[in-house]
């Protein structure tokens, strides 16, 4: 029989573990971009927690600032968390959790194709769904299109 | 000495019809058919039928479109409902879809089409040999669609290669798609070898 985790008490322990560098909200946890990996790595390798599993990552654009978005799985405790980063828009740099779960690479590749955010630590930061020589990152709100601002 | 025999089942009336049936078909076939040549008309044999080159070149180019097998979104879903028994394409001779362009002498733009796609679309436009056309189906064919002023999307299948045919739709059901070969063919037909395709 599986056991849920509560969010609570995940906050708590990383707390005791981490200080101040865990913020606990009502639905998911924010942790800073500097010990993004320590939480990560501690979130997947602590027993207990086992989140081994990377279900998504992603990118929104709060125009003032990037937040980005991982939702990691505890297959073994049946839980789902979020985690959120907060990363700002100048030089927008994150730690790459690729070395973590492989299934990171590609959609952190994703994420600097199309926001600009590059992780530092990728095996393979290149663009993913555009093509090489492509200007700018379209899912920023501040995004121009050349070709259409004229007519369209 | 006698033979046990089950009693036997009463022939149904199928049964009986066929036996009927191949009892009459024997009966008539009786005789070897001699060869044609020994007796068929001979004004039917030296019949003759007058047309010019440009008519006999574009019945047969407009009776055997070829569609190239390169489609790019959900448009496509139609197209194979139109080349399937229900709607039929191949009472128009197109239900050959060729794996290599240079084979095919239709190209069928059915879906959205992005700018990272686009090299080998034209590519393959490119392959094919004359005469070729282009039959550019839906609203995301003929002018991007929905997606008219993103990114990644090419605005229209005209940006590439030379359309001949639009159908609207999103996507255009089967009949549409029947009704716009129809338009292709008329425009076929219309053709001379006397006055290159533009």
């Amino acid at each position: 029989m599986t056991t849920n985790l509560d969010l609570n008490s995940i906050a708590l322990r990383l707390k005791e573990q981490y200080g101040q560098v865990v913020f606990a909200e009502p639905d998911y946890l924010e942790v800073t971009a500097g010990a993004l990996p320590h939480i990560a790595g501690y979130l997947k390798n602590t027993p207990g927690l086992d989140f081994d599993f990377l279900d998504m990552v992603t990118a929104a654009d709060y125009t003032d600032r990037f937040e980005l978005i991982y939702r990691l799985v505890s297959i073994k405790n049946n839980t789902v968390i979020a985690l959120k980063v907060k990363c700002g828009r100048d030089r927008a740099e994150i730690p790459s959790l690729a070395g973590l779960w492989k299934g990171a690479q590609n959609q952190e590749r994703e994420i600097y194709d199309l926001f600009g955010i590059s992780f530092t630590g990728h095996p393979d930061m290149r663009r993913i769904v555009l093509w090489e020589g492509y200007e700018g990152h379209p899912l920023r709100k501040d995004f121009k299109e050349k070709a259409y601002d004229a007519g369209n | 000495m006698e033979i046990e025999r089950n009693p036997l089942t009463p022939a149904s009336e199928i049964d009986l019809r066929e036996g009927r049936g191949i009892e009459s078909l024997r009966a008539a076939s009786q005789h070897a058919i001699p060869d044609p040549e020994a007796w068929m008309n001979e004004e039917i044999k030296r019949n003759l039928l007058f047309t010019t080159v440009d008519g006999a070149l574009n019945w047969a180019r407009k009776s055997s479109l070829w569609p190239v097998t390169a489609f790019t979104a959900c448009c496509t879903f139609e197209f194979i409902g139109a080349s399937s028994p229900r709607f039929d394409i191949a009472r128009f001779g197109m239900e050959v879809l060729r794996a290599s362009p240079r084979q095919a002498d239709l190209l069928v733009c059915a879906g959205t089409l992005s700018w990272k796609m686009a090299p080998q679309i034209k590519r393959l436009y490119e392959q094919m040999a004359e005469p070729k056309w282009v039959v550019a189906m839906g609203a995301c064919a003929i002018s991007g669609g929905i997606f008219h002023d993103s990114y990644a999307v090419v605005p229209g299948y005209n940006r590439l290669v030379p359309v001949d045919v639009y159908i609207p739709g999103c996507p255009p059901r089967p009949e549409a798609l029947l009704a716009g070969f129809e338009t292709l063919r008329k425009k076929i037909a219309k053709d001379s070898i006397t006055r290159p395709r533009a």
